[in-house]
Parts: structure tokens; sequence; C-alpha cells
């Protein structure tokens, strides 16, 4: 998501739009925010390029070799092996898979409602506005992984149903509709109730860009409202969306793999993160290994994360940087 | 000041209010039933424990059986997953250790966090500032699933006077409170330095440096108190989810406290177990909002008027 939405500041940059070639200027002088750049390229090639390339020649994160547990790294893969004897560099870049795809589709829908619902209250504003941020807030209160489990909880079951009658039925694969199936109910809980911090910092933003002067000149040229809010408002709120996006995705990884670390998210046989972290805790004793390699990717992850997202607020928002 | 009170606890209880609506009935939109998984229950042993709980009934019949029972006798039912203890045993149980562990992790969250937001806002944009927010990231994104088992083999296990895990002695509560601390810290530092720099920049601290106050009573005196708001404001909420427990922390110390009631009532269907946590947490967090907007009113005389 974030990387879909930061490729368009680029392309305009070539254009000559200034205030965004300022951005990525000041943004390229931060080298703590270039580096979380840099980590989550190579992160997300690794996860999701090399993991698929590695799939297809036919290594499994799923195959157990008992005679060769605990192997250390070099001795049978890259990073050895688990406690099944499992290949770790595979089952470390199909949990990051897991996680990150948790992570961004729960963001890309959380920045979608955001935008929609935040963007109506902010440009209808008056007594409608005002009624559904009060329902936002009502939301806010409510404690968010208490919210989160539960709803994950009802729609679980019914997910699980409906990818075993496709593997039943339709006789789709079933090791890809399982592992895929299992991460939509705790995607679809994060974002069921992750977008109204979203939704609030665009209605602001929406709010105080449909003052000016031109939404005000939109409006005497006749253009209709639909138009008016995604063609001359949607854009001037980009800055913030961004930014906020960036420090979604890290917020939620952590959701998931906590999730997962108390049993109530990914399930196995299916690995994330979490569950991986979860599992090398048992043998932190005997092999340091299958914990720490695990734990070092999440954090690098979400310090490459946080570091883009504070870099690109610097960026994007010099006022609010002073602080 | 009467207004503000008012208002909040009105606002507690609208919130309250929805939160076990909605818990009430997602809890039991969950497929399944509280009987079907324990070991060897005929379906009429099931049929009997459903009628004796009163699940058989209509769901809008419980539920306002649910809250008749609250408001008239205090009674929050009875655990369904263990059997013949009450949900407000379980929580008078339960509440002390996490309040005891919760407060303790948030003493020294405060003693590590603002002193460590106040030097980097001192130090801003040199080594001391990008040392400290690095330690501040460093305590979010180091988690505490991760912290938890290594400070068990790496500080318990070498120390032969700290149980690895367990809740038996005195002493059990200081890993976990470690454990806990570093995420309220990092938070923490983030907010005092920002709030410092905010402070920091404003006139009336150029005019006490011109008039001649050390630089260390400038700090002190003049702007810690306005630098803190922000953090004051993170408080009252954190509070309130630190001392209710935390899922992951007792989870791996193996703590008796609230939260692994609330992954044992979610994953057994516990509804009365569940809803009462939930409950209990809300007025809670309304009590500890109140708290912080209380706090933030003391702060801040310009709040005062409104």
């Amino acid at each position: 998501m974030s990387q879909a939405l930061s490729s368009s500041p680029m392309s305009e940059i070539e254009k000559g739009t200034s205030l965004w070639a300022d951005a990525f200027v000041r943004l390229r002088k931060n080298k703590l925010a270039m580096l979380g750049g840099i980590t989550i390229a190579v992160i997300l090639f690794f996860c999701f390029i090399v993991g698929f390339v590695l799939k297809v020649m036919g290594m499994d994160a799923n195959k157990q070799d008992l005679a060769n547990r605990f192997a250390a790294p070099g001795e049978a893969g890259l990073l050895g092996t688990d406690q099944l004897g499992r290949d770790l560099f595979m089952r470390v870049l199909e949990g990051g898979q897991i996680s990150l795809l948790v992570a961004i589709l729960a963001t890309v829908i959380t920045v979608t409602i955001g935008i929609i619902y935040g963007g109506i209250a902010g440009y209808v504003g008056g007594k409608i506005g005002g009624i559904m941020m009060r329902i936002v807030d009502g939301l806010l209160a409510m404690p968010f992984l208490i919210i989160v489990i539960l709803f994950r909880e009802i729609i679980s079951v019914r997910v699980d149903n409906a990818a075993r009658f496709l593997v039943n039925t339709w006789k789709w694969d079933s090791d890809f509709v399982l592992r895929y199936a299992n991460l939509i109910p705790l995607t679809v809980a994060i974002a069921a109730f992750g977008w109204l911090t979203m939704g609030r910092i665009v209605r602001t933003a929406a709010a105080s860009l449909s003052k000016q002067e031109f939404v005000e000149a939109a409006h005497s040229l006749g253009l209709s409202h639909q138009r008016i809010l995604f063609r001359h408002i949607l854009p001037n709120m980009l800055g913030p969306v961004i930014i906020y996006a960036t420090l979604t995705i890290p917020s939620f990884i952590l959701y998931e793999a906590t999730l997962s670390f108390i049993g109530l998210g990914i399930e196995p046989p299916n690995s994330s993160w979490g569950t991986l972290i979860k599992e090398g805790a048992n043998f932190l004793e005997t092999n340091v290994t299958v914990l720490l390699i695990p734990a070092i990717l999440f954090s690098a992850t979400l310090f490459a994360f946080n570091f883009l997202g504070d870099g690109l607020r610097d960026a994007l928002d010099p006022k609010a940087s002073k602080d | 000041m009467l207004k503000i009170i008012l208002s909040r606890i009105a606002q507690t209880l609208v919130v309250v209010f929805f939160l076990v609506t909605f818990t009430f009935f997602a809890i039991r939109a969950i497929p399944g039933n509280p009987f079907a998984d324990a070991k060897a229950t005929s379906p009429e042993e099931q049929a009997a424990l459903e009628a004796y709980y009163g699940l058989d009934r209509p769901k809008i019949v419980q539920y306002f059986n649910y809250w008749k029972n609250i408001v008239t006798k205090g009674d929050f039912g009875d655990s369904l997953s263990m059997k013949g203890r009450k949900v407000s045993t379980l929580i008078s149980e339960a509440f002390p250790v996490s309040l005891k562990l919760g407060f303790l992790s948030l003493l020294m969250g405060i003693g590590l966090g603002i002193p460590l937001g106040t030097i980097a806002a001192l130090y801003h944009n040199k080594l001391p500032d990008y040392l400290a927010m690095i330690v501040a990231m460093a305590g979010i994104c180091v988690v505490a699933f991760v912290l938890g088992p290594i400070f068990q083999v790496n500080i318990a296990r070498p120390l032969q006077f700290l149980n690895v895990a367990g809740w038996s002695r005195s002493s059990d509560i200081i890993l976990p409170a470690i454990t806990l601390c570093f995420g309220v810290a990092a938070y923490l530092a983030r907010l005092t330095r920002g709030g410092m720099l905010d402070v920091l920049s404003q006139d009336y601290i150029r005019s006490a440096r011109a008039k001649g106050v050390k630089p260390f009573n400038v700090i002190t005196k003049h702007a810690l108190q306005p630098a803190l708001m922000p953090a004051v404001t993170y408080l009252g909420p954190a509070f309130a989810a630190i001392i209710t427990g935390s899922f992951v922390v007792e989870n791996i110390f193996l703590v008796p406290g609230m939260g692994q009631h609330f992954v044992l009532g979610v994953t057994s269907k516990d509804y009365n177990l569940v809803l009462g946590l939930v409950l209990f947490y809300g007025i809670l967090m309304g009590i500890a909002n109140l708290i912080s907007d209380l706090a933030l009113i003391f702060m801040d005389p310009k709040l005062r008027k409104g």
C-alpha cells in the first residue's frame, strides 16, 4: 500500500511538482528514514519474491525432517532448522508473507474506509458530519484488542466453512485456500475497527480544505460534489494519509503478532512471525536461533516502518516536524 | 468542573452500555456453545446446563435479565467454564494481581520515560536526542513477547532467586513488571519530548532564562508541568489498559491476572466471564479518563474556565 501510494508523489516529481519534490529532498536527507525504506524494500523482496521463487523450486516450509532437528544456521538450510526439522529460512519468509499481507491488506481497507467516511463527514460537515464523528468517537472509546478478538471469533468459523466448501466442492488447491483463508478473519477484524483514527485524520483535513477558495471556485464552476470531493479535496490530503498509513502498517503487524502469540490469530499449521516467535520461545534455552531469527526480523520491520513514517511526517509536514 | 465530571460520567455510562451490548450479542454470535466442548456431556446434559444458566431462552430475554441482575442484585452471573464460581469472585481475585503488576510497571515506565523524553528535548537534534529516540523506538518495536522469554532465560535462569514464571513469591512481580514497563516508557518518552520542545520554544521560557533562572529550574519549575500535558492525556487510557492485565505478559509469566481470564473466556465461550470483564474494563477506563481530565484541569488553568 505504502509502496503504491508513495510512488505517485515520485512520478509527480518528474513533472516538477515542487511540493512533493521538496518533500523528497527532505526525506532523502533523513538517514534513518532512508534506511527504513531500504530495509522495507529488502524485506518485501525476500518475503514475496525470494520466498515465492524458492517455493516454486520445491522448497517447503512445512516439510518435517525429524532427523535434522535444531540444525545450526548453515548446517541445513541457510538459517538452520526448527524443532521439527523444518527449514527456518523458508518458515521465516512464509511467516513474513502472512504477517505483512495481514498488515498491508488491513491498511488498504483502513485507508479506503477512512478516506470515504472521513471525507464525506468533513465535506458535508454540519449535523450529519457531527453525527458521523460521534459514532467514530464512541467506537474509539472501546478497547481495541477486545472487540477485535470477539469479531474475529465470530467470522473465523464461517470463513473456514467457506474455504472448505471451495476445496471440497470446487476442488480448489487446499494448501493455497486454507493458508490464505486463515488470514481473512484476522485482517477483516483488525480493519473493521482500525479505520477510526484514519477517518478522524481525513475528516479534519477535508473539513479545513472544503472551506478554501479553490473549493469555492470548483462549486461556482458547477462541479458535482463527488468530483469536488475526489478530484479536488482528496489529492490535497494525500500527505497526512500517506504518513498515517505508513505508521498504521507496523501497528497492524504488531496486533497480528500479539493475537497470534496468545493463540487467537493465525493458527497452525500456518505460520506468521507471531506464531514463529511463540514456538521459538518454547525452545529458547536450548536453541536461541529459533526465537532470535523471527524476532530480529519482526523488530527490524517495525523499526523500518516507524522510522520511514516519522521521516515522511518530517518531510511532508515540516510545520509539525519541529517537535 | 462539576460539568466536566458529570459529562465524563454520562459518557462512560453510554460507552459501557454499548460495549456490554456489543459484547453480549457478539459473543453469542460465535458459533458453538459453552458446553459443547466440555468432556462427556450428552445432549440431555447440555440442555439441562443451558436451562440452568438460562441460555435456552431468547437472547433478548437473556439480555434484559443480565442487566436486571446487575442493577437489582449486583450479580454478574456464574462462570460457565469454571463450574460453581461467580464472575465477581473471579474478578475480585484476579484484579488485585493485575492492579499490582500494572501499577508497578506504570511507575517504572514513568520514571524511565519522562526523564528520557526531557533529555531528548533538551539536546534537540544532537547525539543524546538521537540515542534517546532510538531507545524509545526500541521500546515500541522490541515487543513484550520477544523481551519476556529473553528475560526469563537470561535473567531469571542465571539469578537463582528469581522464578522463571509463576506467581507464588513476592519477587515474581519483578520480571513481568520490567517487561511491561518498556512499552509505556517508550510512548511517554516520545510524548514528553514533543511537549517539551513545544514549551521550550515559548516566550515565557526565554523570559525565565533572560532573568537568570538556573537552567535546571527553568526545566523543573517552568517547563515540565505544561510539557507533560500530552503524556498525562496518554496516561489515562494507558493506566486503565495496563491495570486490567496484559494478555501477552500474563501469558508468558503465568500471572493469574485478568488478561488470561479474558483469553480463556473467549476461547471457552464463557459468556458471563467475558461480559463481566468487559463491563469492569469499561468502568475502569471511564474512571481513568476522568482522573486524567481532572489532572489536566489542575495542570492547565486555561481549561478551568471551560
